[in-house]
């Protein structure tokens, strides 16, 4: 019993680092083409791991020490409250996808990137006051897509790599 | 859970599940983008509150300095941020803009300029 919380424990350690990389290599790729809110989400790998290795609730604890951490770190206490809203919304929809048991990996990973991105936007027309801001939604909502696909194979990729390691 | 869902169903109700987004993302395109006009004025909002305007047909730079610096360029009748020094410079990397309704946003110093029609700036544009 011991160890296996010890066994947990190391995971959710290395799944943090492991997210806290992901965060920072976002930071060196540069975005093509600007629209608010888009971005490759790659630590999002690390959120649906735990998601399907672990639960939901060690999800949201994950994803939430990796939002503040890298807030800390790489983007500044004024990106968090994006970051925030976008993980919040997006883990909340996957995990009521998942826990629907009708849809597969990349279906919970797509719903996820365009409720990321939803949720990025709508801060961000409520904090400016503005409704221009929702004329990027149709590029945000295929931009997540695309993003959430990428994302649902990455971590099944991870997934079927760690299928052999009981926690 | 009684029964679980097969493998196929679940990969067919993602196949749904992403036609549905990009169906409705292209709805969304269409009926924001069908109506696009050439703009007249370049509108500067500071926390959602108008707080210049200049005319698309006069080309020049503005230094903008609200809570921080952008410089608005005017040329060609389109508008784009070619400087400013707020942490992300996300704003200096949008596209130029020209077309009713479109945004340049740089969040940090909540300012969005936009573009918008009618014939002449306001009254109440602003004389440097």
């Amino acid at each position: 019993m011991r160890s296996r919380r010890a066994h947990r424990l190391a995971f959710y350690a290395l799944m943090l680092a492991l997210a806290m990389i992901f965060s920072y290599l976002e930071t060196l790729i540069p975005v093509p083409f600007f629209v608010p809110g888009m971005k490759l989400g790659l630590a999002n790998v690390v959120t649906m791991v735990v998601l399907y290795k672990i639960g939901a609730r060690e999800a949201a604890v994950i994803s939430l020490a990796r939002i503040c951490l890298s807030a800390l770190l790489f983007s500044g206490a004024f990106g968090l409250i994006y970051s925030l809203a976008g993980g919040a919304l997006s883990l909340a929809v996957m995990i009521l996808l998942k826990r629907s048991g009708r849809f597969g990996m990349t279906g919970v990973s797509v719903a996820g990137g365009v409720c990321h991105n939803f949720a990025q936007i709508g801060v961000a027309a409520l904090l400016l006051e503005t409704g221009a801001l929702l004329s990027y939604l149709p590029v945000l909502v295929v931009s997540g897509a695309v993003t959430g696909w990428l994302i649902g194979m990455l971590g099944g990729l991870l997934l079927s790599k760690l299928a052999r390691l009981h926690l | 859970m009684a029964t679980e869902i097969p493998k196929n169903h679940k990969k067919r109700n993602d196949a749904i599940l992403i036609a549905a987004l990009l169906l409705a993302a292209g709805i969304l395109f269409l009926a924001t983008g069908a109506a696009k006009k050439d703009g007249a004025q370049v509108c500067v909002y500071v926390d959602g509150a108008r707080a210049a305007s200049y005319s698309l047909f006069e080309n020049r730079e503005i230094p903008l300095a609200y809570d921080g610096h952008n410089t608005l360029k005017i040329e060609a009748g389109a508008a784009s941020v070619t400087d400013a020094d707020c942490p992300d410079r996300l704003c200096v990397k949008q596209r130029a803009i020209s077309k009713q309704g479109e945004t340049i946003v740089c969040l940090p110093h909540r300012l969005i300029v936009k573009i918008e029609g009618g014939d002449a700036p306001d009254v109440d544009g602003v004389v440097r």
